[in-house]
Formats: C-alpha cells, sequence, structure tokens
C-alpha cells in the first residue's frame, strides 16, 4: 500500500487547457470537441477558434459526454441534446440551493 | 474470484438474441445511470450492468463467457484450465484479478498473447470519487485520505488490482459541485499509454449554523420585537470566529444583514460574504407582566399594518 501526497491541481479559475490538452483528458477526438462547441454544448472559457481555452468545466462537461456516448452508445446529436439538458438542470438546481440557503429555516 | 452471472444482471436468458441484450441494457442503463438516475446506488448498480454488457455483446468475449459454464452468483470458482489456454494466454495466474479482468484480455486490451506483436498505448483509467467536506473544511482548506484500487499490470500484461492510499489537499474556499484533478494518480497506462487522473467531486456537508451558495454563506439570525424596533447588538458566528453586528433599529423581519469578507475564500484571495437573516420571535411563554406591557403597547400605537388588505 503506498502513500503519497498528491499535487491537486485547483480547479474552476485556475485550469487553463487547450483543445489538444482537453482532448487527451477526456478521451475525445478534436473533431468531437469542435461538434460539442458547435452545437453550444461545450463554451470554451476564452480565446477564438483556434487559440480557445478551457476551464475545468469544460472537462467535466466533455467527461460526461464522452461518458454518455460510450454508455448509452449515442451519436453525437443526442450526446450534445443530453449534455444542454443536463447544464439546464445544473443550473436549476443550483438556484434551487441558493433560493433555499437565502430563506430562513 | 467470484462469478458473476452477466445474464442475470441484465434480466436475459442465456440464449437471448443481440438485440435482446442490447435492448435489456439500454432500459437498465436509462434507469441507472449515474448522470440521469437519482436511485440509490445508482453508480455502483450501472457499473456492474456496464460490464456485463461489455461482454455480452461482443461475439468472442460471449462466447468465451459461455465457456466458463453456470455457476451460482457471487460463488467462488477458477478458470477451468482449458479455459485459459484458449482464451486467456497465461494459464493459472488468476489471483488478484477481478472477474472482468477474464475478458479484458480478447479484443487488444493489453493482456493478450505476446505473439501478437507490439500492443497499442493504452492511458491509464480515470477515477472519480465523492468528497464531502465541512464548511469549516473548506474555510481553512483540508487534507484528505482517500483509499483506491487501481489496475495496475505486470510485464506479461496481466491486470492487478492494486489497493491504493492517496492523501490530496482541498485548497481554502472549495465550494459544493467543485472538481479538483489529480493528475496521473489514477490507474496505470500501459505500452506507452498515460496514467489515469483522479477527479474529487466536492460536496458541502449540511452544517448546524450556516447554509452556503458559492461562496456566501447563510445564518438565522433570531432576535425580539422589540430588539429588532429599538436596535441591539448581537454576536455572530463565523467560520474565522465570531464577530459583532449591530442590528439597525427599525430591523425588519426577513431582512438580511450583510457581513462582507465573512463567507468562504475565493481563489482570487478575496471571500463571500455572510448575511444574517432576521427572524424577529416571541418568548415561547410569556409572563404576567409582559403581557400587560404588549396591551399597553397595542393600545398606545396606531400602527395598522393590514390598511392596504381593507
Amino acid at each position: 500500500m503506498t502513500s503519497e501526497f498528491a499535487p491537486a491541481a485547483w480547479s474552476g479559475e485556475g485550469a487553463r487547457l487547450r483543445l489538444a490538452e482537453l482532448a487527451d483528458l477526456a478521451d475525445l477526438s478534436e473533431a468531437e470537441l469542435l461538434e460539442l462547441v458547435e452545437c453550444g454544448a461545450l463554451t470554451p472559457d476564452e480565446g477564438t477558434p483556434g487559440q480557445w481555452v478551457f476551464g475545468i468545466t469544460s472537462l467535466t462537461v466533455a467527461r460526461t459526454a464522452r461518458r454518455l456516448r460510450e454508455d448509452f452508445e449515442l451519436e453525437p446529436h443526442g450526446v450534445a441534446l443530453l449534455l444542454r439538458l443536463m447544464d439546464r438542470i445544473r443550473r436549476l438546481e443550483e438556484e434551487l440551493r441558493e433560493l433555499q440557503a437565502r430563506r430562513p429555516g | 474470484m467470484k462469478f458473476k452471472d452477466y445474464y442475470a444482471i441484465l434480466g436475459v436468458e442465456r440464449g437471448a438474441t443481440a438485440d435482446a441484450i442490447k435492448e435489456a441494457y439500454r432500459k437498465l442503463a436509462r434507469k441507472y445511470h449515474p448522470d440521469v438516475s437519482k436511485e440509490a446506488n445508482a453508480e455502483a448498480r450501472f457499473k456492474e450492468m456496464a460490464e456485463a454488457y461489455a461482454t455480452l455483446k461482443d461475439p468472442a468475449k460471449r462466447a468465451a463467457y459461455d465457456q466458463l459454464g453456470r455457476h451460482g452468483s457471487d460463488e467462488e470458482f477458477r478458470p477451468p484450465p482449458d479455459w485459459s489456454t484458449q482464451f486467456g494466454g497465461d494459464s493459472g495466474a488468476f489471483d488478484g484479478m477481478d472477474f472482468a479482468d477474464l475478458f479484458a484480455g480478447l479484443a487488444g486490451h493489453p493482456r493478450g498473447r505476446g505473439r501478437q506483436g507490439s500492443a497499442p498505448a493504452m492511458r491509464g483509467q480515470d477515477y472519480e470519487i465523492a468528497v464531502p467536506i465541512t464548511i469549516e473544511e473548506s474555510f481553512g482548506g483540508t487534507e484528505v485520505s482517500l483509499d483506491l484500487t487501481t489496475t495496475e499490470f505486470d510485464e506479461q500484461g496481466a491486470p492487478r488490482r492494486v489497493p491504493r492510499s492517496v492523501k490530496a489537499r482541498i485548497p481554502k474556499g472549495a465550494t459544493d459541485g467543485q472538481v479538483l484533478r489529480l493528475p496521473g494518480q489514477g490507474g496505470k497506462g500501459f505500452h506507452g499509454g498515460r496514467d489515469g487522473d483522479v477527479y474529487l467531486n466536492i460536496s458541502l456537508r449540511p452544517h448546524r449554523l450556516y447554509r452556503a451558495s458559492g461562496h456566501d454563506l447563510f445564518l438565522d439570525l433570531p432576535v425580539t420585537p422589540w430588539e429588532a424596533a429599538l436596535g441591539t447588538d448581537a454576536a455572530i458566528p463565523t467560520p474565522a470566529g465570531t464577530v459583532k453586528l449591530k442590528v439597525p433599529a427599525g430591523t425588519r423581519g426577513g431582512q438580511q444583514l450583510r457581513l462582507a469578507g465573512r463567507g468562504l475564500p475565493t481563489p482570487q484571495g478575496r471571500a463571500g460574504d455572510l448575511h444574517a437573516i432576521v427572524q424577529i420571535v416571541l418568548p415561547p411563554e410569556l409572563t404576567e407582566r409582559e403581557r400587560g406591557l404588549l396591551r399597553d403597547l397595542a393600545a398606545a400605537s396606531a400602527f395598522n399594518p393590514r390598511r392596504h388588505l381593507e
């Protein structure tokens, strides 16, 4: 049993991933990522096409895309649709949490 | 190793057609996939059915599985010696293997026969772990110790499950839903493939006092009607310690008093706010004197809060 102190890559604002890196980490092709950006399921944090920079939220989305494609055997259109719905759900849950936090208990 | 009845897991007969198996898997995936399911234990159940489907949907793997014969679920068993010669390459060395690994060697996985030539580079597996932390731990940052069982490959390319303990530092101000990536801490890659990563899904545990929303914290602040009317000084707990807050005279019920920078730290070196939500509360029981004073106040006051309803 090995015990190691792992250097944690700080998430959120810290991560800056190029398209190629994102493809590698998410195990998707660059073409697949481009398709996801095209249909709005994935949004670069900054940059112009060819110079895009992605954050860790994009990595989470991309990894989810990979999982959905594999586990549900979906083609890209289905994956993109699912991702958009999941993003909407996530934002609604966030809004709900905020409202519950602001409400006296 | 323990036998797994893949047909039973998918709820199909042993002779089921490929289409029937696919349909059964899809139905279960809709129900148990962690991304779309709220069922208890969805993740573990899905992993099981995904493994079953991966084996049964591939004709070669399914044939190999059928050759193992019928056994009870979770029954201890070993593959027969002629099975490994036909399908597994290296016979005998099944200790430390997972049941699923038996079939991994049949379609381009590193555990193949040496004479197949150079195997493709395989990246290591990624792992995702849920890490619930307290608000105090988020406030000050914390270290967590994670127990993983990752896959490594020996010289013959046989997979081995290796228990490991990984320590990770959670930085200050980690919020609910945040993801932390530990590069290279996942399963080992093979043939030059890169090692997998570990992803930590942070969640904030419910707290006795505070409710969190992003980096902001919310706290209920009960005050008496006379404190709200006349104003008061209140001692407010914050993650950094108690602070004094001036409740202004004429504070209304439900009003939020903001303590700037008293929430959770943000990565930019600042911090969210702590909001004290005022709640006007009455004593559970009134003394005769209190009751009398309140009646006097009622008689002396001309205030009608329901004028607009008339």
